[in-house]
């Protein structure tokens, strides 16, 4: 922080608004980003942290009113897409974009070549200059390596020197040092990762450039920025130093005052049968899940992006193989390092994918295929499939299951959401299924839809169907499930049971599992 | 607390979201009721224009055929019987590929796989001597396994049918060209039989080609309907990952479709050496490119947007009728190229009109 004492602030906005249709995503907000500092922007998804990333970069027009002044040079909103380039803001999002098949170095020469025509390429000097660049920044990276041969890490440490050098290169054009914004960098790295990451920062803004770092995750935006904005629904929550600061106070910011616990309508369940249960469960990032299920159970597995939940059910359907792990349900045993999908439907075992064109159902298909998917065998008659018997069938399973509209000769594709997953949902609980694995199952679904797959899946726990839904929507946990398990780092942190499940804790779990359980805010 | 309609913020939220979801539920029945009723009238149309298209074609021939040349050739059974009877070949070439393609892989060994077929069977018949029924099942069996070997090297080693099926498709007739010697192999003077079965016997004066063609359409266009495996074949071909995680066994599929491919191109290529009484390793291998045309153009029409036996049948008789009508005014025969190969391409930039020019994705 040498540089403080020059005129003006790296970044400076004042009274951002945006809106989409009715909704608000970001209500007259300020941010200011200093010189040389690494600043924390944090918040809940949909509080507006990526529409104001994407305004920045020139994706969406802000709303007329706004400013935006860069080293004290008034900038005209809105941007241009690739206005940031000449303004100094170079952006890493979280899936980095680099190409996995091409080598490091054509990889960081790229933003260049796809700007400037250039007839002659000096790649031995271009090689020479990234090798000068990696050991500026102490970097053991083989510029002829290919991007897919490193590991996760390095390809982080590459994506944010290919932007900070394209900031360096547009010096003249800009007159700052620059401003990184990473987006998310961490979740999917290991550890020891993250520590070099960081250590790639720190030389970053010793440097004198900025760096803006979007994380959900307290305990890293402690560790690194020296300030930090939180927001909340739109607004700024708070910006604080972040020197002084406790991980309550910016997990307080990020969910709102904390409501007192309100009874939720899950009484403290206590002697539910065990009738599954998972053992040993491990795949990429979850570890030794140990998990017993009761009849008619509906549990929930949630924590932050990268915390290893969401790949649970499709590891128990055998959608992908499990590095270890057992699956016993009713005295049934399987082992999931060979579990298959054909099997588990025949132990009535059903997953509704997260991905719903695509991996759910097929949109260029009619609803009436979809459906019957998996009951085919129930329509086949002496004379091959009896269609008219399964339209009929698939017009009267819609109509109980409310799509609309309700015609099973549509294709799925020109279905709303909503309408869509009552229809994949439907799909599986047409076969009674013993255990209901859901990812996701209301992503990109309307309010009135989505309370019909809730009652959907009521109706099936209520009738012994054991139900395991993963999500991020702490809502939707708190009003389907009678115990929801938060996962940090691959394992369960907290199980929360009975009048704990409440959105309030779930979120708070969320932020707070990772950090030490003595600091935990639990009244 | 006072006041008039002080109502809690929960509350006021509540009738709110009530309210919005009255509106979508009324905008959604209100908006899709007249939509469907366009759209089947839309649909129709879409559905049987290919069958319209034939008979204009049909009819502006016949026009110009009698009031510019002023002569009947076009319009008359013989002409017509004579097509049909001489496309029954291609007709069950066309089909067998649509196998494959329902399940998201290419075929482009379709025409080679029916030259060899052909040729094992002539030859069998001819200097061997082999009774006609044991020769056709070698025959049948040459197009399984060259199915068969396609099927491998693309699920095995994950290699794109297109890649697989084009270099098997250069070994084959490789293949033929050596068993053949390049010379045409006759069976008239060996053993007749197969000629009198699908060539010489006739119903309404068209050649038994047809009507096996004619039944092979039939079959597959019930197998495609109304058995399980033929739904599992469309989604397998739709969505991949869907099928898998339906428990539907992909490879198992792609590679019986492949199989089934080889062995109907067979079957096509026996029936042309009833039909012409002879085989050689040249004069069928430009069948590939008229199979396609006709299987996209079929694509289009009957179920639209999906590859169907009777869209495929119809789009071999539109394609030859326009180039028959061509020839009987004496337009020269490079016009065959530009039909089948124009077709195609229309063909296929039609149907993306109807998928509003989406990407089009080959699975891999």
């Amino acid at each position: 922080m040498a540089r403080v004492s020059q005129a003006g602030p790296a970044l400076e906005i004042r009274n951002l608004s945006k809106r989409f249709g009715g909704a608000i995503a970001l209500d007259r907000v300020d941010l200011t980003v200093r010189r040389g500092e690494v600043h924390g922007l944090l918040g809940q998804n949909g509080s507006g942290k990526s529409t104001l990333i994407k305004i920045l970069s020139g994706f969406h027009a802000p709303e007329p009113g706004a400013t935006l002044s860069l080293y004290g040079r008034e900038v005209a909103l809105p941007l241009q897409a690739g206005d940031f380039r000449n303004l100094g803001l170079a952006f890493v999002h979280q899936h980095l974009g680099l190409i996995p098949s091409l080598s490091v170095l054509e990889n960081i020469c790229l933003g260049e070549f796809a700007i400037h025509a250039n007839w002659r390429i000096d790649w031995k000097g271009e090689l020479a200059r990234i090798r000068a660049v990696f050991a500026e920044y102490g970097l053991a990276i083989d510029p002829m390596a290919r991007i897919d041969q490193l590991p996760q890490v390095d390809r982080c440490l590459v994506a944010i020197v290919r932007a900070i050098e394209e900031v360096r290169a547009n010096q003249e054009s800009h007159g700052g040092d620059g401003i990184l914004v990473l987006d998310e960098p961490t979740p999917f790295l290991p550890r020891a990762g993250v520590e070099q990451l960081f250590a790639l920062v720190r030389q970053v803004v010793a440097k004198g450039a900025s760096v803006i770092f979007v994380s959900h995750d307290v305990d890293e935006i402690l560790e690194i920025t020296d300030r930090a904005t939180v927001l909340r629904d739109g607004r700024v929550a708070g910006s604080v130093e972040t020197a002084g600061a406790r991980p309550e106070d910016f997990v307080e910011m990020i969910v709102g005052r904390r409501v007192d616990h309100y009874r939720s309508r899950h009484s403290a369940e206590t002697g539910r049968k065990a009738v599954a249960a998972v053992v040993g469960l491990s795949g990429s990032v979850c570890r030794d899940l140990d998990l017993s299920l009761g009849e008619g159970e509906v549990v929930g597995l949630t924590g932050l992006i990268g915390s290893g939940f969401d790949e649970v059910p499709a590891l128990l359907y055998g959608a992908r193989q499990a590095s270890a792990g057992v699956l016993e349900v009713d005295g049934a045993s399987f082992d999931l390092t060979e579990m298959t999908p054909l099997r588990a439907i025949e132990s009535r075992i059903a997953y509704l994918p997260a991905d719903r064109i695509g991996a759910s159902g097929a949109g260029s298909l009619p609803v009436a295929d979809n459906l019957a998917l998996p009951s085919l065998s129930r329509f086949a008659a002496r004379l091959g499939v009896d269609r008219k018997a399964m339209f009929r069938w698939a017009a009267k399973t819609g109509k109980a299951h409310d799509v609309r509209p309700n015609n099973p000769a549509l294709n799925l594709e020109n279905l709303s959401g909503g309408n869509q997953q009552k229809v994949l949902l439907a799909k599986w609980l047409e076969i009674a299924p013993r255990l209901l694995l859901l990812d996701e199952p209301t992503q990109g679904v309307d309010v009135g839809a989505r309370q019909q797959v809730f009652a959907a899946i009521d109706a099936a726990s209520r009738a012994g169907t054991i139900v395991v839904c993963a999500s991020t929507d702490a809502e939707q946990l708190a009003q389907i499930c009678n115990r929801v398990l938060v996962f940090s780092q691959g394992r369960v942190a907290v199980e929360l049971r009975g009048e704990d499940v409440t959105k309030e804790e779930i979120t708070f779990q969320c932020y707070t599992g990772q950090t030490n359980s003595e600091t935990m805010l639990t009244a | 607390m006072s006041g008039t309609g002080a109502l809690s913020p929960i509350a006021e939220y509540e009738a709110r979201i009530a309210e919005l979801e009255r509106k979508v539920s009324s905008l959604q029945t209100r908006r899709t009721l007249p939509a469907i009723d366009q759209q089947s009238a839309k649909t129709y149309i879409e559905r049987y224009a290919i069958i319209a298209i034939w008979l204009a074609l049909v009819i502006v021939f016949a026009v110009i055929d009698n009031y510019i040349y002023g002569s009947s050739r076009f319009l008359t059974w013989i002409n017509f019987s004579t097509m049909f009877g001489t496309q029954g070949v291609l007709v069950a070439l066309t089909l067998g590929l649509l196998l494959p393609l329902t399940a998201g892989d290419f075929d482009l060994s379709v025409a080679a796989t029916m030259t060899l077929a052909s040729l094992v069977v002539a030859i069998l018949i001819s200097t061997q001597g082999t009774p006609t029924p044991i020769a056709v099942l070698a025959g049948l069996a040459v197009g399984a396994v060259i199915g068969g070997l396609n099927a491998f090297f693309t699920l095995y080693f994950r290699i794109h049918s297109l890649i697989v099926t084009l270099g098997m498709a250069t070994f084959v007739l490789g293949i033929a060209k050596w068993i053949s010697a390049s010379r045409t192999i006759s069976i008239f003077g060996a053993n007749p039989t197969l000629i009198e079965f699908v060539n010489q016997a006739r119903l309404f004066n068209i050649s038994m080609s047809f009507w096996y063609a004619l039944i092979l359409c039939v079959a597959l266009w019930y197998f495609f309907e109304y058995t399980t495996q033929g739904r599992k074949l469309l989604f397998v071909g739709r969505a991949r990952e869907v099928a898998r995680l339906a428990g539907i066994r992909v490879d198992a599929v792609r590679s019986g479709a492949l199989i089934g491919s080889g062995v109907i191109a067979a079957f096509a290529g026996i029936l042309a050496v009833g039909v012409n009484g002879s085989a050689d390793p040249s004069s069928r291998i430009g069948l590939l490119l008229p199979a396609f045309a006709a299987a996209f153009l079929g694509a289009t029409s009957i179920v639209p947007g999906r590859f169907n036996p009777w869209g495929s049948f119809i789009g071999v008789f539109l394609l030859a009728t326009g180039i028959s009508g061509l020839q009987i005014f004496g337009i020269p025969n490079f016009v065959q190229d530009l039909f089948y190969g124009g077709g195609l391409i229309l063909a296929v930039a039609a149907s993306q009109l109807v998928r509003q020019r989406r990407a089009m994705d080959f699975g891999g």
